[in-house]
């Protein structure tokens, strides 16, 4: 079965800065897909040029078979890719439940004549899957961090999408918080959402992922199962320091 | 429902107005209150719901009026015709302008808006045919019936317009269009991942607000039986459409009424028991308070008041 | 048009983009670098040629009182970005737009306070080189231009030099750069910014001086000024010092000849910043040298 997101030899800078540099990978349908990498290494950068948040000045995205390079972020989104952001951006004017509308209104029912009730319906019944029900008329801007958190992945969650995105959703959440987080991303990808992981937390990357990339620098360093990229020197270097 | 009946009793009362009061002085001062309250809702399409600020409300206003004064030295087209065609040009103007500026960041997007609005009042200076420098003379037409004098019909017709532009705020306010906008307003990032076409959407909210303050700028020439560069673009419009928002409110569509209906009246007042002058700075201060310290506007304030008992 | 007509236009011009320059430079500071959305900064310059005129009163030469304002406008600047910081920066993303607001409204407030203050007529000061002319063979060039052009040279070098060569210059280009690693070395990024925007503003001051040299100044001259402060400082591309030389250079030139023009001429002198600024935010928006 051919990948579900096919990137070859993206390359971005920023100024003289080569943030990513030459990077090729391929995601299969359904997959667990792990990366890591440490601070600076380009995991976010790469995410951003695949979401469509930023623009890679070389190499090529290829999403269900359509190259969509040259795509802006809102296309990408509405063909099934969508992301939580490291640091999470709530509609801040908004309430929990008018946070989702957005993705429902804009990703699934396309701005076409719908019923309130019907998207309002929806989105408590995402809130509900990630533990968010009770506050659903809760200004955006009065959550607590873990909340925050939640909020992004149900938001990402509402885009209905097939290719899931989640950047450092868990950092900073305590050990049962990562459990119910790392439980939600298990019952989605059962439900057929590819996803990707970008986690610092190991033990949650390899618990969770069926393979595993780490970047370092801009490049792909290591490849292949959680085990053996653990074991890895390569990885233990890059994480440690030479 | 409840606004559809208010819309209906504001034109009702309109109407009787005009039919029975006879103090000109009134349909004057009127007339230029309910221009502002039109010019500020329809800056907080693209101010408020958007969030990008928009200098340059005389560039609309002003191409606005002068459509209608050449439309009309040329073929003499009646009123209706002159605010289609008007609305027509600053739309236009803003769908043109939105295209090219708003990828960029907001503070660009309002340097250029200063840019429109000199340039166009050079073109305007420079074209002799709508009168350069010194201005263009029309003769007004009689008034259209029912109404027997012509700046009591200019009254009727700002109201009807100014509450059209109201309708149109709140619809696009209340739709998913509004939600769209307020959501790239908070992170415009967030919202394209979201799936929401943000340079869309943003110059969709610039066409609209200019086509409204061209629409509004177009009785100005039949106001005045004169049009002339330096009035028409005139930076008391810049400061009104941007200061009767943002002292009334920029999240609801009543927040430009009320902001335009308090600094219209203030404004008045301090005119002519002080200064013209002294009017631009009472308006500066109020814009620097309410921005620095109720953001929020007239309605946050008044929902604070009134959420707290 | 003549050739020597059109070499004296364009000689006029590279005198008149130096001025630009100068006068933009602080914008380059406070936007450029900073990041400031200051569309009261030439405000501030009307104000310092209006404090120019008064020291003038007193017996001062115009160019030595721009120095003398200096500090004071240097403390204002200081004041204002501390300001500006509490009330809007820190508050997050959506206060951007209460920013440029703020700005907008400040700058409405100091010219009408001028307005008040002196009255709607022009001011205009005297020097002896002010009225005088030096003829270079066949070309003349008034002195007063020739006075800014020198004063707005050593403006741009020492700002360069500074900018470059001394800790606290480098600092604030640093801060522009990358404000987390300033952070991590242990320097407080609120206090350079400050202390930026208070040389931005006190170089303010000295194009002020220079703005009242050139010409008569009336209270509404800011706005014509933010065309071209704006034009050049996003022409060049933000925070270069050196494609603000540029890019004012560019602009005098174009202005100059746009106005001995036969068919364009003074009515649409001004309209030429505007226009480029729209035509490079349309084309190029990162500048000539852009980051």
């Amino acid at each position: 079965m051919s990948p579900l997101l096919n990137i070859h030899g993206l390359s971005k800078s920023f100024g003289g800065f080569t943030a990513l540099n030459d990077v090729t990978l391929e995601i299969a349908q359904g997959e667990r897909f792990g990366l890591i990498g440490p601070n600076g290494s380009g995991k976010t950068t790469l995410i951003n040029c695949v979401s469509g948040a930023l623009r890679n000045e070389a190499g090529s995205i290829v999403f269900d078979g359509k190259n969509i390079t040259a795509l802006p972020a809102y296309r990408r989104t509405r063909l099934g890719i969508a992301r939580s952001f490291q640091i999470p951006r709530p509609f801040k004017s908004m309430t929990v439940l008018e946070n989702l509308t957005v993705p429902l209104d804009y990703v699934v029912h396309r701005g076409g004549l719908h019923r309130a009730q019907e998207v309002e319906r929806e989105s408590l019944e995402i809130l509900r899957d990630i533990g968010l029900a009770d506050k659903a008329r809760t200004p955006s801007n009065r959550l607590s961090q873990v909340e925050l958190r939640k909020l992004e992945l149900a938001r990402a969650m509402a885009a209905r999408p097939r290719l899931l995105i989640s950047d450092e959703a868990m950092a900073g959440l305590s050990g049962a918080e990562v459990e119910e987080v790392l439980k939600i991303l298990f019952r989605l990808n059962q439900a057929g959402i590819t996803i990707i992981m970008i986690e610092h937390i190991m033990q949650a990357v390899m618990r969770f992922s069926q393979r595993v990339v780490c970047l370092d620098a801009g490049r792909i360093i290591c490849e292949g199962a959680p085990a053996e990229i653990v074991k890895n020197p390569e990885v233990q270097r890059a994480y440690l320091g030479a | 429902m409840k606004f559809w009946i208010g819309v209906a009793v504001a034109f009702g009362a309109a109407a009787a107005t005009a039919a029975f009061v006879d103090f000109d002085y009134f349909f004057f001062a009127a007339y230029t209150v309910l221009m502002f309250v039109m010019l500020a809702t329809a800056w907080n399409i693209l101010g408020g719901y958007a969030g990008y600020v928009n200098f340059g409300t005389p560039a609309f206003f002003g191409l606005g009026a002068y459509t209608a004064a050449v439309l009309y030295k040329a073929f003499a087209l009646p009123l209706g015709l002159q605010i289609a065609a008007a609305a027509l040009m600053s739309g236009l103007l803003g769908l043109v302008a939105g295209l090219l500026t708003l990828r960029l960041r907001g503070i660009f997007f309002a340097i250029a808006t200063i840019a429109l609005t000199v340039i166009m009042e050079t073109l305007f200076i420079n074209w002799r045919y709508a009168g350069g420098a010194t201005g263009l003379q029309l003769l007004r037409p009689p008034p259209m019936a029912p109404f027997e004098s012509y700046i009591k019909m200019l009254f009727v017709l700002m109201v009807g317009m100014a509450l059209a532009s109201i309708a149109l705020a709140r619809y696009v306010e209340r739709s998913w269009l509004g939600r769209g906008l307020r959501a790239l307003r908070d992170s415009e990032e967030a919202a394209e991942s979201s799936g929401v076409p943000t340079l869309k959407l943003k110059v969709f909210a610039c066409t609209l607000s200019g086509a409204l303050m061209g629409a509004c700028g177009a009785p100005m020439p039949m106001y005045l039986s004169f049009i002339e560069p330096a009035s028409t673009f005139n930076l008391n419009y810049a400061v009104g459409a941007l200061a009767s928002p943002m002292i009334g409110g920029t999240a609801h569509w009543l927040g430009p009424v009320i902001g335009a209906l308090v600094l219209s009246s203030l404004q008045q007042l301090v005119t002519v028991t002080i200064s013209n002058e002294m009017n631009v700075l009472v308006v500066g201060v109020l814009l620097v308070f309410f921005v620095v310290v109720a953001p929020d506007g007239i309605l946050g304030l008044l929902k604070r008041i009134f959420s707290r008992k | 048009m003549s050739g020597e007509l059109l070499f004296e236009a364009v000689l006029f011009g590279v005198l008149l983009g130096g001025f630009y320059a100068a006068v933009s430079m602080g914008l380059s500071v406070s936007f450029g670098l900073l990041d400031v959305p200051h569309v009261a900064h030439p405000a501030m310059m009307v104000l310092g040629a209006y404090c120019t005129w008064l020291l003038v009163g007193f017996g001062l030469d115009p160019i030595v009182a721009g120095v003398v304002l200096m500090p004071a406008f240097f403390l204002l600047g200081v004041a204002l970005y501390r300001f500006y910081y509490e009330a809007f920066e820190r508050r997050g993303s959506e206060a951007a737009v209460r920013g440029i607001a703020f700005f907008f409204g400040l700058a409405l407030i100091i010219e009408v306070g001028l307005m008040l203050g002196f009255g709607v007529d022009q001011r205009m000061v005297e020097a002896a080189y002010i009225g005088r002319s030096l003829s270079f063979g066949e070309i003349r060039l008034p002195m007063r231009t020739l006075v800014v052009f020198g004063a707005a040279l050593v403006l741009t070098a020492g700002l360069t030099l500074y900018m470059s060569k001394t800790f606290t210059g480098r600092a604030i280009k640093a801060v522009a750069q990358d404000e987390p690693a300033l952070r991590l070395m242990g320097a407080n990024p609120v206090r350079i910014k400050q202390w930026a925007f208070g040389i931005a503003t006190a170089v303010a001051a000295v194009a002020g001086a220079m703005l009242i040299i050139i010409g008569p100044v009336e209270p509404g001259m800011d706005r014509v000024y933010i065309g071209r402060t704006f034009a050049v400082v996003v022409l060049a591309g933000l925070g270069s010092m050196t494609g603000t030389v540029a890019a004012g250079l560019l602009l005098g030139v174009t202005e100059s000849i746009v106005l001995i023009h036969p068919d364009l001429g003074a009515s649409w002198a001004p309209a030429v910043s505007f226009l480029l600024l729209l035509i490079v935010l349309g084309a190029r928006p990162q500048g000539l040298f852009g980051r």
